[in-house]
């Protein structure tokens, strides 16, 4: 792998991610808890939109061979998807979401912070914008992930029952790949090794406030880096992709 | 009973004057409770409208289209959240209002229980039914309660893009292949009678308009708005090269107006009553949506209470 | 106005439009405390980019005038010309004032 091909990689990697993630947020919209939460979901599924469209553009700039954002949302099979296996797991119950939402976005945030010093002026620009985004995201899902777990038994109970099923999706989300490491040495990808303790902190501490327990190893399941997914990500593809896999090269 | 008398001369006189009235002020209870009907009706009608619409969020064709509909339809939360705000300051509960809706007591427009079955009825939607709701709102911003209108000016501001997303579906398509344009044309087809149907019955027999319009808060009929609604969209019609599904309609001279063919107000009816293709999943996906997110509420007012207790405790302290 | 089940509570919202603006009342929100107020309040009213800042104030904590007080307390001014500049005669030609 060379670092072009590194390159359109990562990037495709974290459009997928936020591409995958926004799809599932935005299936709450006119099913959320109250209307307020209605709007607050669809304002982060557009703001993960918005950060695919431009990693997205970017990816098919770097490959040069005049595809578009939407050749690579609509037209890439599940196998070359690389989006974590966290991202495209259902909505479940409001305190899976937000368990989801926890995980993904404590990552989020620590890799757009190193991200927008990248020597990669393109990404580092994504990587300042979307780090503002992350940020209010990481607001919302700690303060909520605190008022279920704190709350009544059950949304305690529930909130638990949440963090404990998707933790066996959470070291995929860090998994690298060997043209990672060109990039890291480039200056232009972020080492996601050295997250990972910063983002268990983050997770614990969030937890802890909101008296929720940890949970320790346990299996982990991993896959995405290789275009290994869960069964899910084929019916999501399913809806994304309907009306341009049924007619071809259509303008809408 | 004089009091009441002189505070009614009062009332008129204000509306009279255009003067706007506020929720502290007073009014007749029929007015109060007409507002808490119409306010709440159109607000029901934002939140459920989120739903046919929704369904195409996350099948819409390209990311563009996707963000544009995302932002569209949560703008129609947003409306219904400000327009509920507008009714709670006539002193019902949004809690009550839902209640209501839930129940089955209140209505909202039927439109929202026709199906979108093709990404053409999101073009359809925006154009037709925006445009004929927009009619509607632009009309309220004058309307004569405070709050309502408020909310009114607020909501057409943001409401001016949906008509325009809509109908750029519609261009889009109608220019496309054959299939795209027959998905057009066929939108087009189910889609126009129930949004003529939109703007209620036909003034002759409407109960609620006559009071609607004597206390300003409507201040175009019925039949005005959809004279006015058809006179506009036929040469949009036109330009997309597309049929009204109307053999009757046809400009007419004298008048100055297109005539158009008998609505049927037997289905209208019939889909208000609860009889439309969609009217069960609808009111299933707003009470499941409310009741699953009980517990959510709950645990935040849990907090919220234990919060309270812990910072009383140490000013005790 | 009636708040007898769960609801979370009513907040009034005020967003200031630009730096340097008064913050204007726009709307409000139901929240359960404080800070989501303030989240909703930012997920609501300013979807378009209309603010720099928002205050939310529970709806309760709010004391207004009351519609008869109308008379008393705003016809009083009505007769004090002498407050607004337009009231005085300046010789033609003397400037900055």
């Amino acid at each position: 792998m060379n670092k072009q091909e590194a390159l359109i990689d990562y990037c495709l990697r974290l459009g997928d991610n936020s591409l995958v993630l926004g799809h599932r947020l935005s299936e709450w919209c006119g099913h959320g808890p109250i209307l307020e939460e209605d709007l607050a979901l669809a304002n982060i599924a557009l703001d993960l939109l918005g950060q695919t469209r431009n990693l997205f553009t970017y990816a098919a700039a770097v490959e040069g061979k005049g595809r578009t954002e939407d050749d690579l949302a609509y037209t890439r099979n599940n196998y070359e998807f690389r989006n974590a296996l966290l991202t495209e797991q259902a909505n479940g119950d409001f305190a899976v979401t937000i368990a989801r939402q926890l995980f993904y976005t404590s990552y989020a945030w620590l890799l757009f912070t190193e991200l927008q010093k990248s020597k990669d002026e393109t990404i580092a620009g994504i990587a300042a914008k979307a780090l503002k985004e992350t940020s209010y995201h990481l607001r919302h899902c700690n303060e909520w992930t605190i008022r279920l777990g704190d709350g009544t038994e059950e949304s305690h109970r529930r909130m638990q029952d949440a963090v404990d099923s998707l933790w066996m999706y959470t070291d995929d989300i860090f998994a690298q790949t060997e043209g990672d490491a060109l990039l890291i040495k480039e200056g232009i990808a972020a080492d996601a090794a050295t997250l990972k303790p910063k983002w268990d902190a983050m997770i614990k501490e969030t937890l802890t406030k909101a008296t929720l327990k940890m949970p320790e190893g346990g299996f982990m399941m991993k896959g995405s880096r290789e275009g290994k997914h869960t069964e899910h990500l084929t019916y999501i593809l399913g809806e994304l992709q309907f009306l341009q896999r049924t007619y071809p090269g259509m303008e809408w | 009973m004089e009091d009441t008398v002189k505070q009614e001369d009062h009332f008129n006189e204000k509306l009279e004057k255009g003067d706007f009235i506020e929720p502290k002020d007073w009014m007749p209870e029929k007015y109060r409770k007409t507002l808490i009907r119409q306010i709440s009706q159109h607000a029901h009608s934002e939140v459920v409208g989120m739903l046919p619409e929704g369904n195409w969020i996350t099948r819409a064709p390209n990311l563009r289209r996707k963000a544009i509909l995302l932002a569209k339809v949560q703008d129609e939360g947003g409306h219904g959240l400000y327009l509920y705000s507008a009714a709670e300051t006539l002193g019902i509960s949004r809690e009550e209002l839902l209640d209501q809706l839930h129940t089955g007591k209140a209505k909202y427009s039927s439109i929202f229980n026709y199906p979108t079955v093709t990404w053409a009825d999101i073009g359809a939607i925006g154009w037709l039914v925006d445009g004929a709701a927009i009619m509607n709102q632009v009309m309220l911003q004058r309307t004569s309660f405070g709050p309502y209108s408020r909310a009114m000016i607020r909501i057409c501001k943001e409401e001016s893009f949906h008509q325009r997303q809509g109908y750029e579906i519609m261009v889009a398509l109608s220019k496309g292949s054959a299939e795209q344009k027959q998905m057009a044309q066929d939108a087009l087809n189910r889609w126009w009678w129930p949004t003529l149907m939109m703007f209620g019955p036909p003034d002759a027999i409407s109960s609620n308009s006559a009071d609607s319009i004597k206390w300003k808060i409507k201040r175009e009929t019925n039949d005005e708005l959809r004279q006015k609604f058809v006179d506009r969209t036929i040469a949009q019609v036109e330009y997309l090269g597309l049929t009204v599904p109307d053999p009757k309609l046809k400009w007419n001279e004298a008048r100055g107006h297109y005539d158009f063919g008998e609505i049927d107000w037997a289905e209208f009816n019939s889909v208000v009553k609860g009889n439309g293709p969609c009217n069960r999943e609808r009111l299933k996906a707003r009470v499941g949506a409310h009741k699953n997110g009980e517990w959510v509420r709950d645990a935040a007012t849990a907090y919220a209470k234990k919060q309270a207790a812990k910072a009383a405790g140490s000013l005790v302290a | 106005m009636s708040n007898s089940n769960n609801e979370w509570p009513l907040w009034e919202v005020f967003v200031q439009t630009k730096s340097g603006m008064p913050h204007k009342h726009c709307g409000s929100v139901h929240a359960p405390d404080k800070e989501m107020a303030l989240q909703n309040a930012r997920d609501t009213y300013t979807r378009r980019n209309e603010g720099t800042n928002i205050w939310v104030v529970p709806a309760a904590a709010i004391t207004a005038s009351s519609p008869e007080d109308i008379g008393p307390f705003f016809d009083p001014s009505n007769d004090k010309a002498y407050r607004h500049p337009t009231f005085y005669t300046i010789p033609e030609g003397v400037k900055y004032i």
